[in-house]
């Protein structure tokens, strides 16, 4: 051993050193004996799988750690412990965290499957009102009713293609 | 509908095998959804959550193939219910240890179930009989598109259908075949066929899923990736994986009669005369025993029609089912006592097996 490995997190001389294959991918980690007793790795049961996964490069704490999402409050230690996300926006808020995840869980990290189109019209459609809807009360009230006419006429027209577009098979 | 009459009714898995379901005793196809803007189950309030599930309950119930089915909530079951429930593969172990604001609406025929506040908002299954995977999914597919039109799913267009677990995300589909492998395990080839198997990306489990053991031999193969492979990829890759195994099981069979039959054949007709004239038998014990019968019938030593007979006790024979026939609940010896019971008095009038014929075909 003429160089001997570095611990991940401090200088010393790494001789804890753990490989573990996950998803087909192999992870190593070389630790010093304190920084391997702080982060549990000689306690098999204390190592999970989130940790690694959380930290595939093994930078001190990635870009995401203080985040908090937005629209339901999960944070990253919630996920290191509960190994799920808490809403729909978490893919948002933790999109650094997860896409060195995703590299080793899956095929690909894009979706390539169906894709809910009549859900989305729908919504497209929707936000679409809302948004005239919004423009039409604006215009009403600072008084520029050439404009909050057409804003109507445009709502109505939106509403008639609603009911009269087929339904997709 | 009431969880009885549920019971009571034919079903896909009960009433529905023939020669089709020889090594496949079933498919099942289930998608991962959830709805837009709103917390996963395992974060959500239980106000939310139970918001939640209304609406769910709602919609599902009004879809075609469940409309006369049977919609239920977890905290109104009984654990002996919920036991059968997981039984039968309608509900998760997972759901059935929910506590509140979680359901599930269930088909007459049982074929489909879509749970409700699992992990994820909804989990939407497709059950059929035999090496359906195909079918499953077109069935699967059209329920979704259904659905669809009265909730709004949480998808983004990189990422897919989005998940409470990364692992599910994409497609959100997860294919299973229950498959009964006894010549490769006699063989003491299941091992190599798991490291095969998870090579492809696919996962081997017992019986009930992760952590359960394969006793009678029954395994569940199922895809792992979800994401950056479209649904008919993954079926078409499940199925080249299932059909290959099938080959494999095939062999390790047709090795195991030129090599020694006495011994095969000898496994077989203990199983016969213990299943006729035992007097206690336990869970795991008689699912073995079954598991011999069954390689019998697929080896022509019993008739083809006892093969939907052992299907049937697979199920029936179980924990759950044997305490809900006995109208209540049954400590364990008791339980062995009851079970040897009904397999006897099955079993009583299945012909004896016929041996003749296989080994000279064989010879």
């Amino acid at each position: 051993m003429n160089n001997p490995l570095k611990c991940d997190f401090c200088e010393k001389p790494a001789t804890v050193h753990l490989t573990q294959i996950v998803s087909n991918k192999v992870h190593k980690v070389d630790l010093c004996e304190e920084c391997a007793q702080k982060k549990g790795v000689t306690d098999p049961s204390g190592f999970s799988l989130a940790d690694l996964l959380l930290k595939p490069s093994l930078n001190p704490e990635p870009a995401t750690a203080g985040v908090r999402c937005e629209q339901c409050g999960f944070t990253q230690s919630d996920f290191k412990k509960l190994g799920r996300f808490g809403c729909p926006v978490c893919y948002e808020t933790f999109k650094d965290l997860l896409t060195p995840m995703l590299e080793g869980m899956h095929k690909g990290t894009s979706h390539v499957g169906k894709i809910p189109h009549t859900a989305l019209d729908r919504k497209s459609l929707n936000d679409r009102l809302n948004k005239l809807e919004l423009d039409l009360n604006e215009a009403i009230k600072t008084e520029r009713y050439e404009e909050a006419a057409r804003f109507r006429d445009e709502i109505t027209r939106v509403r008639q293609s609603v009911a009269e577009k087929p339904v997709r098979s | 509908m009431t969880i009885a009459s549920l019971l009571a009714s034919t079903s896909e898995l009960t009433d529905n095998t023939g020669s089709k379901t020889a090594i496949v005793l079933m498919t099942r196809v289930r998608l991962a959804r959830n709805l837009a803007g709103q917390p996963f189950p395992g974060w959500a309030k239980p106000a939310q959550k139970s918001a939640i599930m209304e609406k769910c309950r709602e919609a599902v119930g009004a879809l075609t193939p469940l409309k006369r089915g049977l919609s239920l909530t977890v905290s109104e079951l009984t654990d002996l219910e919920k036991q059968i429930l997981v039984e039968r593969h309608l509900i998760s172990r997972e759901l059935s240890n929910a506590t509140q604001g979680s359901g599930v609406v269930i088909s007459k025929d049982q074929s489909f179930s879509v749970m409700v506040n699992e992990e994820d908002h909804l989990r939407i299954q497709v059950l059929r009989a035999g090496f359906q995977l195909k079918k499953a999914w077109n069935a699967i597919d059209d329920l979704d598109t259904a659905l669809e039109e009265k909730l709004d799913f949480a998808f983004s267009p990189t990422l897919g259908y989005l998940t409470a677990c990364p692992t599910n995300i994409g497609t959100g589909l997860r294919g299973s075949a229950m498959m009964h492998l006894p010549g490769l395990v006699i063989a003491g080839q299941m091992e190599k066929i798991v490291r095969s198997v998870n090579q492809l990306g696919m996962v081997v489990r017992g019986l009930f899923g992760e952590g359960s053991d394969a006793s009678g031999s029954i395994f569940q193969i199922s895809n792992q990736m979800t994401l950056g492979e479209s649904e008919e990829e993954i079926i078409k890759r499940l199925t080249n994986v299932l059909q290959s195994i099938i080959e494999h099981e095939l062999n390790a069979r047709g090795k195991l009669l030129e090599a020694d039959a006495g011994k095969v054949f000898d496994k077989i007709g203990r199983a016969y005369g213990i299943l006729q004239n035992s007097h206690l038998l336990s869970s795991s014990e008689a699912m073995n025993l079954l598991s011999l019968i069954r390689l019998g019938v697929d080896l022509g030593v019993f008739p083809d029609a006892c093969r939907s007979i052992i299907d049937r006790l697979v199920i029936e024979a179980q924990p759950g089912h044997l305490q809900y026939a006995q109208k209540g609940e049954l400590e364990p010896g008791q339980r062995d006592f009851m079970r040897a019971a009904r397999l006897r008095s099955e079993f009583a009038n299945v012909a004896h097996p016929d041996f003749i014929f296989t080994t000279h075909g064989k010879n």
